[in-house]
């Protein structure tokens, strides 16, 4: 029987000394393949006697149960070193940087983004949004808004005029966005509820005024909107707008040639600190100029002022910016200065919404 | 506009304080912008030199000692020729801050004598020039009590933004009867003219003139005898409080006049006026010399009073040089005319001339207050100067119209939505001086002669609004028209926001560009036609309207760049003008990257080689910009086509035209001309993209939101490579096409995986390789399919490109 004990150690030793999965390969063919060392001593089981088999038999099948099952858990344990050295080979310095989302580095401009903040409020009033062209004719800008020829409130408006045309007549820049108040009368029945936001132009340059700037304008037209109305609509817009839960706002009687009664607005805050904060302190600030559409202004959109009526008001994009999220100067709103739209532009992700909240 | 609280209380018969006056102002529509209460006055009181003795060390100056009212003694140390003991002037302790020098006093040492506060000059107080000497009071001023009030220096100032259409809150009298109206006060009655006239103004007067409403109307009267010396000191205090110099007792009654009555005046010497007063346009060239000593050149748009002598005065806007009054003045001129509001307006702007008369006078003066006002001001004059009034002639004055107006009260409920009882409206209205007559909910309202801004029912609802107090408006809200709101955006709204998000989401950072441009930019890019050239540029380099986003954004990015911003990628969405009439207004996405900024990232990474980070930009980065944003706008990209070349500020070998159909262009990419950046001044690795949003179609109208089935074929996706050589001048766009039209049903897609250009293919030929995506729709293909399929992919190339399979 020595020789099955010696063959035993002999395989066993093979087996354990194999270092890769090709070896003990090599050995389970030695051992149990076709002519494989223990394979031989089995085929000799036929020619024995019963009882030989039963002894000797038996020894030999233990022989290769023991060496199959050593060798089947020689190449687990080859196995798994063999993926532990992988995994070593493969490790890297997961310290390296990667590069930023684009979506992460681009960013929306204040202005497109408080358009899109006050297009969700507005919306969610029943308003749409009406636009212009920044071109306008004398008639749209000044005549339509009852500005007489020559009256002195043109004076205030420092208008940028092109060269008059054959018939003499000078297209203007538009110096507010209420030219489109009376485009939008003409070619829409009431009731009318818009928000007019825009380019608007005039002569003036420092650190709150510039030659280009934006304003955002609003017209409801009906059979019966008044000024108690108007008060509620601009209460909520600004709650909702500077996102407070209460404000205090101030109407003055004022004059625009396009409103009658006029007013401007003061809203209550407090000017105490480097930034202005709303729904607090005891200082006013001029927000926003507004007032019941002029009849003549409702004639010239084709109105009868007897049967229709309605308000507007108009104030400052960029102003309202600024006051919202603190940039200083006006220019650097048209500078194109990379760091300045890094800083205070928007991630093109962050869309204003009402169940989301305007800014995040 | 400004006056002050006892000009006002000349007027106004009120209690009130002056934060509740200054409140009610705004309330009712007069802003208060400024207040000065005087309070920086308070700490100089009255204090007497008790003695005063050469300083040791100094010959000029004097050691005083000072008794302030308060008991002590005070040493100051003084350098005024005139202080001398007894003299009672007006002192400041240490700690005060003195207005005219801008210092605030502290405890000093003067060669060795300490000094505990000063004895003050007019100067040193900002009420004259005067620094000659310190102030000199007679002897029995009340030493110790406040300085300001004894010499009427505490005045408090308030100055009010005046809207343009409330001229009769031009004058303290007009907004006395405002606030009196809103009840705070009532308004004093002003006494009537009484003196008596002897013989008449002998001066000639004609107005001749194509227009009656240039002057319509002219009041002159001449006062004989007058002394014309200082005006009072009531005066001079008043006019100095609100930034006016008093001149001499005449001029001073006319500046009064204007800011008492908002009624301007204008006094001439009888004695330099030559002939007969004419009042007409002025000649071509004509000159006067003004009273503001500068020479103005006059033409027949301003209206003049002319003497034989030629222009003495340029009607309701400055009087002349020539003809002033001054202390020499005997007999006097006084004018009270009427002007028209638009030519005064023009006259004065051309002029460049403001004055508070041209102020008044293109708002709109009362008519009926014009003889009155000459009345007035007489009076001023015989008991200021002395002498003795000839009785007035009056020229061209029509007398006034006054407007009516049909106004139901019910308007103001509607307009407002506040409730004001008929009494209350009907009593606001009397007190502001209009005539209400009938009874009833419709009346008859009379506008008064001084609201030539009051024209309908709307003006008369904001009188009584105003009065009655805005602030009683209670907010309330509007009707909801559907409880969810539908879609509020246009389509091309849509697509600009679109726009912008999609950009902004491949790291380009959103600009806003000026819409005017210096003109030699908008030439380079088709741009600068004469219709859309400013006439008045706030700056030369901003005098064409932009035909093109894309030198704005050049510019912004050189910019940066000479900052150390080398690696920029911005973009814009917005106008572009084509030509002045709305239509010619585009809406377009346009956007530039520079140097490695690309939408991986700018700059090196370690990463670079594995993922293609800095290498400079180039026509590819912006044909995909310029793609995402029509992918993003949900354009059919199937119909899009790509074409060679694009406009000339592009290069012409690497840019493209993006159309739909043939006539449609969609936008542009590419990287730049050479030629035009240099024109720019630009430099460096630059691409860019224009999209027209303007020019995409409509979406199509869905019949329904649902979408069309989804049918999965169950048998597997197949790849087959193919690499043609062509000739180097074939586009892959070509290749793609003819493999893609072999079967249009089994091939769902080409893409085009390797470009090859090399010595191995011979001159002027390039290998393009595809891979083809096959997909079985009816059953598993068999080796004759992919034969056939195959062979008529490689059939249709060659036959539409000339490519070959390579070898």
């Amino acid at each position: 029987m020595s020789d099955l004990e010696n063959l035993k150690t002999s395989l066993l030793a093979e087996i354990a000394g194999t270092g890769d999965e090709a070896a003990i390969e090599a050995v389970r063919v030695g051992a149990l393949g076709k002519k494989g060392s223990v394979s031989e001593l089995l085929k000799t089981l036929g020619s024995m006697s019963a009882e030989e088999r039963q002894t000797r038999g038996a020894a030999i099948n233990a022989l290769k149960n023991e060496i199959t099952d050593a060798i089947a858990e020689r190449k687990t344990v080859l196995k798994d070193a063999a993926i532990e050295a992988r995994l070593k080979a493969e490790t890297v310095d997961v310290s390296l940087p990667v590069r930023s989302s684009p979506a992460e580095r681009g960013r929306i401009h204040p202005i497109s983004q408080i358009v899109d903040e006050i297009t969700a409020i507005f919306g969610d009033m029943g308003f749409s949004i009406a636009e212009g062209p920044d071109v306008e004719t004398d008639y749209y800008n000044f005549t339509a808004l009852n500005f007489p020829e020559g009256h002195p409130a043109r004076e205030m408006h420092d208008t940028f005029f092109f060269q008059p045309d054959e018939n003499g007549e000078r297209k203007v820049l538009r110096t507010h966005t209420s030219p489109v108040q009376v485009r939008t009368m003409e070619s829409q029945k009431p009731p009318i509820r818009i928000i007019i936001p825009g380019k608007t132009y005039r002569q003036d340059s420092d650190a709150t005024h510039s030659p280009m700037f934006h304003q955002v304008e609003g017209l409801v037209v009906d059979r019966k909107s008044h000024v108690g109305n108007m008060r509620w609509i601009l209460e909520e817009f600004c709650k909702a707008f500077f996102e407070v839960d209460s404000v205090t706002m101030r109407f003055r009687p004022s004059f625009f040639p396009f409103t009658e009664p006029s007013f401007e607005v003061d809203i209550q805050c407090d000017r105490s600190g480097p930034i202005v904060k709303f729904g607090e302190g005891t200082d006013w600030m001029e927000i926003l100029g507004c007032g019941m559409v002029h009849p003549n202004v409702l004639r010239a959109g084709g109105l009868d002022p007897d049967e229709f009526q309605g308000f507007a008001w108009g104030m400052g994009l960029d102003r309202i910016a600024m006051l919202k999220y603190g940039m200083p100067d006006l220019r650097d709103f048209f500078n194109a200065d990379v760091r300045w739209m890094n800083h205070y532009g928007f991630r093109p992700l962050d869309m204003p919404t009402l169940f989301g909240g305007l800014s995040a | 506009m400004k006056f002050t609280l006892s000009w006002l209380k000349d007027h106004l018969e009120t209690d009130a304080t002056l934060n509740e006056i200054c409140e009610r102002l705004t309330a009712i529509g007069l802003e208060v912008e400024d207040v000065d209460d005087k309070a920086a006055y308070k700490p100089f009181v009255i204090a007497k030199v008790l003695s005063a003795e050469k300083h040791p060390s100094a010959d000029r100056l004097k050691v005083l000692m000072v008794d302030a009212g308060d008991g002590k003694l005070v040493q100051v140390v003084c350098g005024a020729p005139n202080a001398r003991a007894g003299l009672v002037g007006a002192f400041a302790k240490p700690g005060t801050y003195v207005p005219g020098i801008d210092v605030t006093l502290a405890v000093g040492n003067i060669r060795g004598v300490e000094s505990h506060g000063m004895m003050c000059s007019e100067k040193e107080l900002d009420m004259s020039d005067n620094h000659d000497g310190i102030i000199d009071l007679p002897e029995n001023a009340p030493v110790g009590t406040p300085f300001a009030s004894y010499a009427g220096l505490d005045d408090p100032v308030i100055e009010i933004n005046l809207t343009p259409n409330r001229p009769d809150c031009t004058s303290i009298h007009g907004i006395a009867r405002d606030l009196a109206a809103s009840g705070l006060g009532t308004l004093k009655p002003q006494a009537k003219p009484d003196f008596r006239t002897e013989g008449k103004t002998s001066t000639g007067l004609k107005i001749v003139l194509d227009d009656e409403r240039l002057c319509p109307g002219f009041g002159l009267r001449l006062v004989r005898g007058v002394r014309n010396g200082p005006s009072p000191a009531w005066m001079q205090q008043r006019l100095k409080a609100i930034g006016l110099r008093p001149i001499n007792a005449l001029v001073d009654i006319t500046n009064f006049m204007t800011f008492d009555h908002g009624r301007p005046m204008h006094v001439f010497d009888a004695a330099k006026v030559k002939g007969d007063l004419t009042v007409r346009r002025a000649l071509d060239g004509e000159t006067v010399l003004a009273l503001d000593t500068r020479e103005y050149k006059l033409n027949p748009s301003n209206v003049v009073i002319a003497d034989d002598n030629g222009v003495e005065s340029i009607g309701g806007i400055m009087g002349g040089e020539h003809s002033g009054c001054d202390e020499n003045t005997v007999d006097v001129l006084i004018e009270s005319a009427l002007w028209d509001p638009i030519n005064i307006a023009k006259s004065g702007r051309a002029l460049g001339i403001i004055t508070d008369a041209r102020y008044r006078f293109e708002r709109g003066v009362d008519p009926e207050y014009m003889v009155p006002g000459l009345d007035r001001t007489t009076q001023l004059v015989l008991e200021l100067c002395g002498g003795t009034a000839a009785e007035a002639k009056v020229v061209g004055y029509k007398g006034h119209e006054p407007k009516i107006v049909d106004f139901p009260y019910s308007e103001v409920k509607r307009l407002t939505g506040l409730e004001v009882s008929t009494e209350e409206s009907r009593h606001i209205l009397t007190r502001l001086g209009f005539v209400v007559e009938g009874s009833g909910e419709r009346v008859s309202v009379t506008v008064p002669s001084w609201r030539p801004d009051v024209d309908g029912k709307a003006d008369l609802v904001e009188e009584v609004m105003r009065i009655h107090g805005v602030d009683q408006i209670k907010p309330e809200p509007i009707e909801k028209l559907s409880s969810v709101n539908a879609k509020i955006l246009t389509t091309l709204q849509i697509r600009t926001r679109t726009a912008k998000r999609a950009l902004a989401s491949r790291g380009m950072l959103e600009a806003v560009t000026w819409s005017f441009i210096p003109e030699d930019q908008a030439k380079l890019f088709g741009g600068g036609a004469r219709a859309l050239k400013l006439a008045n540029p706030i700056a030369a380099d901003m005098s064409d309207m932009r035909p093109s986003l894309l030198p704005g954004l050049l510019s912004a990015a050189q910019r940066n760049a000479d900052k150390g911003f080398g690696d920029v990628a911005i973009f814009e969405v917005s106008g572009t003008y084509e030509s002045d009439r709305p239509e010619g207004q585009r809406r377009v996405a346009g956007g530039i990257r520079r140097g490695t900024a690309s939408i991986i990232g700018a700059g090196r990474l370690w990463s670079n080689n594995a993922k293609g980070g800095g290498k400079p930009v180039d026509v590819f980065d912006a044909k995909a910009d310029a793609l995402a944003v029509l992918e993003a706008c949900g354009l059919p990209m199937g119909n899009v086509q790509i074409e060679k070349g694009a406009p000339a500020w592009y290069h012409p070998g690497r840019s493209g035209t993006i159309k739909m159909g043939p006539k449609v262009v969609l936008g542009y990419f590419g990287e730049f001309h050479p030629k035009t950046l240099g024109a720019l001044d630009v430099s460096g690795a630059l691409c860019g993209f224009e999209i027209f949003l303007d020019a995409m179609p409509e979406p199509k109208k869905k019949a329904t939101r649902t979408k069309p089935p989804l049918e999965l074929s169950p048998f597997q996706v197949v790849k087959r490579d193919f690499a043609f050589v062509v000739s180097s001048d074939v586009e892959a766009g070509a290749i793609v096409k003819a493999a893609s039209s072999a079967d249009r049903k089994l091939i769902t897609g080409v893409n085009v995986f390797d470009v090859f250009e090399g010595a191995s293919l011979g001159d002027g030929r390039k290998s393009i390789a595809v891979e083809v995506l096959i997909q079985p729709v009816e059953r598993t293909l068999t080796d004759e399919d992919f034969d056939a399929l195959t062979g008529k992919i490689v059939a249709n190339v060659e036959k539409t490109t000339g490519g070959v399979l390579r070898a």
